[in-house]
């Protein structure tokens, strides 16, 4: 075990490393510039059971009924060993199926992880196309990996097509719908992410292997319910942007030493040490809070309490229209006049004071 | 955000409570609106799971679903949505009045008052757009039939769903909306959109401050969630053995209760929201309503009036998407409500006025010298051109030769002839005045600005804005798809594939 891994052992405490899927991975793109989030995710801290320790429970349940119809769809689409799904997705690439496509069934497995894997690999390589008249090869829940801050991360994606456009493609089964070729932005962004780690991790097979990574497409195919019935209709998704955020962060977390030299000695976010003990090993390492982390991070309401009294905490608009003054307290100080503010603050403060006074006077009834 | 806006945020942290950013109310309040708190069934393409409906607090009425997967169950649920939505709408189309157009050579008519629909939040206002959609190309008759009244709330939910989007329309609120819209709240604009936290800093309970009452707002074991959207764990711990025990009924009776005790359940979760929505109502009704307010309803009248009128000639249901002239178009049409809807608002309100002063697009100083009887006669014809002279402390960061308006005289403009900044920091601005003072050489009493006035001069212009020009779909230019294929006639032969939006789909 190297100094950095005995390090990161003792961060999370005695419990093994919480094992990251393409979800959580997804959400490390999140917020790149915060050391705090940076340092928890690559010690696999199990932040719901750390954020709940410390009396700020993370509040990401899901409904069984999504959970339910999420795999009931997926099921559907995946019938008759994906003669559906091949001719959605060939239609989509605008490429002729060619005939019926293999299926490999790769997750329906008990046999141990590091199996599953070997035999997700091998059937995968097999597939790389050679030359044209091959029949399109399905592959359903391959095991693929990926190496997170020096941590190998399983991931499965929902499936793989290969020999379709001479490319493997990454195809994602998702259940919300497509109304009218419109779908809930948020939802498309964070599939759209998650496949793309998908197809880092297909790239990086490939590459292992002798093949070409660029065999793997950077379109991902997206399959979701049509409109308000249970059609599925296909629709593709290029990640390249994302491709680019996921890289630079992994190269980040693989950088763990320069992170792991800002943490002080002793830190621990360990969830069977003393709470109060806790917050305070925390609050020694930089939190960079934004209110869009109450949808990604377990740890945001810890966070936002922590920078409660920071313009930041109100959004990133008000913290600007503040002349990015950090604190509320010091923003509303300049505002008074009561604080000349620092040298550099002085347009801030002239702005500032300018407002305040016009608040005032407007809200003093003055006529405009 | 404006710096004003920005610096009542942070006022409203560091007191604990909401601040005002508006001094008037900026939006219609009727006193008989629609409340509707709908949910949704988590994983589904909008299935409706419950609505609490009404018009007045203690008029609430409730419907389910008790098994949202089921088709026949969903349409049900439309139709009695209907049942309670279309009598309401009916109930504005009693008296219209006369409008005389064409500049007094025609009239036209537009009911005298029109529906107001109030959700919780912008998920509700989306819930409504999407249940609209999904039901106003059903049919009566054919494969999937569906209650008569179906098709025709569909096409009236889509009607308030593109209202909605319309600035400075009232015909469908968003409450968290409309009370951010006039108040700020110590948080961040994600958080704006959770009702509770919102009402929790703008009335906080007693013994909290609007931080505490927001934190726990945001408990769904405390306060449900206010929608669509269900509380996951409420989902999985009393709603789906409520729901199972529904499916499972080995009988009526046990399928009674069954119902019964999903009613129970459900109104926990809405009960709530309902009581907020109403303290909102409360809260919004308190301020009295800004001068053009009056104006932007007779809009949302014309439009209610309008639609109504195309729904009794036997008009279609609305497009699933606008042919590309018809999107420019309504582009067009949003873009210039939203500029005046910006400039009414600043005129209506000087807190507004103020975000407009501090970024330089107005100012406000008193009259110094005033000669209302000057008059241009280097022209053909001697013209009134009353000259003022008005000293503000002000930055004025406007350019000579612009043209400044008022909102106490809106019909008249005011061309800058000279800025001079004076030693004091003051700057003195000379304005010569048209319009707005009658046809004659002699400006009538009122009408020019008199020495002493304090005047707001801004760069806004609340002035009619003239429709741009657009070509007819059938001249569509090749640039944004050429003529499109079809006609989009009024009604589609029933049966035939419309290529507007066919309702060929097959529900599960």
């Amino acid at each position: 075990m190297t100094s950095t891994e005995q390090r990161l052992a003792e961060i999370r405490g005695g419990v093994p490393a919480r094992r990251h899927n393409a979800r959580t991975i997804a959400a490390l793109t999140g917020n790149p510039g915060c050391a705090r989030r940076a340092v928890l995710d690559s010690a696999g801290v199990d932040k719901p059971k750390l954020a709940a320790r410390i009396g700020f429970p993370a509040r990401f349940g899901q409904s069984r009924f999504a959970i339910g119809r999420g795999n009931a769809f997926e099921a559907q689409v995946k019938a008759d060993g994906g003669a559906e799904l091949l001719r959605l997705v060939a239609e989509r690439l605008g490429v002729d199926p060619g005939g019926p496509a293999t299926w490999t069934d790769l997750g329906a497995d008990d046999r141990a992880g590091a199996d599953r894997s070997a035999r997700s690999r091998a059937a995968l390589v097999a597939a790389a196309p050679t030359g044209t008249g091959e029949p399109a090869a399905l592959f359903d829940h391959p095991l693929l990996g990926l190496d997170v801050a020096g941590q190998r991360v399983h991931l499965e994606p929902d499936l793989v097509a290969a020999r379709l456009a001479g490319r493997y493609h990454v195809v994602e089964v998702k259940s919300f719908p497509v109304i009218d070729g419109q779908a809930d932005p948020a939802k498309v962004a964070a599939a759209a992410i998650q496949s793309a780690v998908y197809v880092l991790a297909l790239r990086e097979l490939l590459a292992a292997e002798g093949h070409d990574p660029q065999l793997v497409s950077s379109d991902v195919v997206l399959v979701c319910p049509r409109d308000f019935a249970n059609q599925p209709v296909a629709s593709l998704v290029d990640v390249r942007k994302q491709l680019l955020v996921l890289r630079r962060q992994l190269d980040r977390m693989a950088r763990i030493d320069d992170l792991l030299a800002r943490v002080p000695a002793g830190f621990t976010a360990d969830p069977s040490a003393d709470p109060a003990e806790l917050r305070r090993a925390l609050e020694s390492v930089e939190a960079r809070y934004a209110p869009e982390c109450l949808a990604a991070c377990e740890l945001a309401y810890f966070c936002r309490h922590e920078a409660r009294a920071q313009t930041a905490a109100l959004g990133r608009p008000v913290r600007e229209a503040l002349g990015g003054v950090a604190s509320v307290a010091e923003a509303l100080a300049l505002a008074a006049g009561e604080d000349p503010g620092e040298p550099g603050q002085a347009e801030a403060a002239a702005l500032l004071r300018a407002a305040a006074r016009l608040r005032a006077d407007a809200l003093a009834g003055q006529p405009a | 955000m404006s710096t004003l806006r920005a610096l009542a945020k942070a006022q409203a942290l560091a007191a604990g409570v909401a601040q005002p950013v508006a001094t008037v109310r900026h939006l219609h309040l009727s006193p008989r609106p629609l409340v509707l708190v709908p949910l949704a069934m988590a994983g589904e393409a909008n299935a409706p799971l419950a609505v609490l409906a009404g018009t007045a607090p203690d008029g609430a009425r409730l419907l389910i679903v008790p098994q949202p997967r089921n088709r026949d169950q969903r349409f049900g649920f439309a139709a009695e949505l209907a049942g309670i939505v279309l009598p309401y709408l009916d109930s504005f189309r009693g008296v219209s009045e006369a409008v005389p157009v064409d500049r007094g050579r025609d009239v036209r008519y537009r009911y005298v008052d029109a529906p107001q629909l109030l959700v919780p939040n912008p998920a509700g206002v989306t819930f409504l757009r999407l249940l609209g959609r999904s039901t106003r190309f059903r049919r009566p008759d054919g494969e999937y039939p569906v209650h008569p009244s179906v098709p025709l709330l569909g096409r009236w939910l889509t009607f308030f769903a593109e209202r909605a989007e319309h600035p400075g329309s009232s015909a469908l609120l968003a409450m968290t909306e409309a009370l951010t819209l006039h108040w700020a709240t110590g948080q961040s604009a994600v958080e704006d959109l959770h009702l509770p936290a919102v009402l929790g800093w703008l009335d906080p309970p007693p013994g909290l401050d609007g931080a505490q009452a927001a934190a726990r707002a945001e408990d769904p074991s405390i306060c449900p969630p206010a929608g669509p959207a269900t509380d996951p764990d409420f989902d999985n711990q009393v709603l789906a053995p409520a729901v199972a025990a529904y499916d499972e009924a080995p009988d009526d009776a046990a399928r009674l209760a069954a119902y019964a005790e999903l009613e129970r359940v459900l109104r926990g979760q809405l009960a709530p929201t309902w009581e907020l929505m109403w303290r909102g109502v409360g809260l919004l009704a308190a301020l009295s309503p800004g001068a053009r307010v009056e104006g932007r309803w007779a809009g949302d009248r014309d439009a209610f009036t309008a639609h109504a009128e195309h729904v009794d000639s036997g008009g279609g249901p609305q497009p699933r998407r606008d042919g590309a002239v018809a999107a420019a178009v309504r582009l067009h049409r949003l873009e210039r409500a939203l500029t005046s809807y910006a400039v009414q608002r600043a005129y209506d309100d000087p807190l507004v006025m103020a975000e407009h002063r501090l970024t330089g697009e107005a100012f406000v100083g008193e009259v110094t010298l005033a000669d209302p009887k000057r008059v241009d006669d280097t022209g053909k014809r001697p013209v009134l051109r009353p000259r003022i002279q008005v000293v503000t402390a002000e930055p004025v960061a406007v350019p000579v030769g612009a043209t400044l308006y008022s909102p106490a005289r809106p019909a008249q403009k005011a061309k800058v002839v000279f800025v001079t900044p004076g030693g004091d920091g003051k700057t003195e601005v000379v304005l010569e005045l048209s319009g707005g003072m009658g046809r004659g050489l002699s400006a009538p009493p009122g009408t020019v600005p008199e020495v002493g006035e304090r005047l707001c001069l801004t760069t806004l212009s609340d002035a009619y804005l003239p429709a741009g020009a657009f070509p007819a779909p059938e001249d569509t230019p090749w640039t944004h798809g050429g003529p499109p294929a079809y006609a989009p006639g009024p009604d589609p032969e029933p049966g035939a594939p419309s290529s507007d939006g066919d309702p060929v789909e097959a529900w599960a």
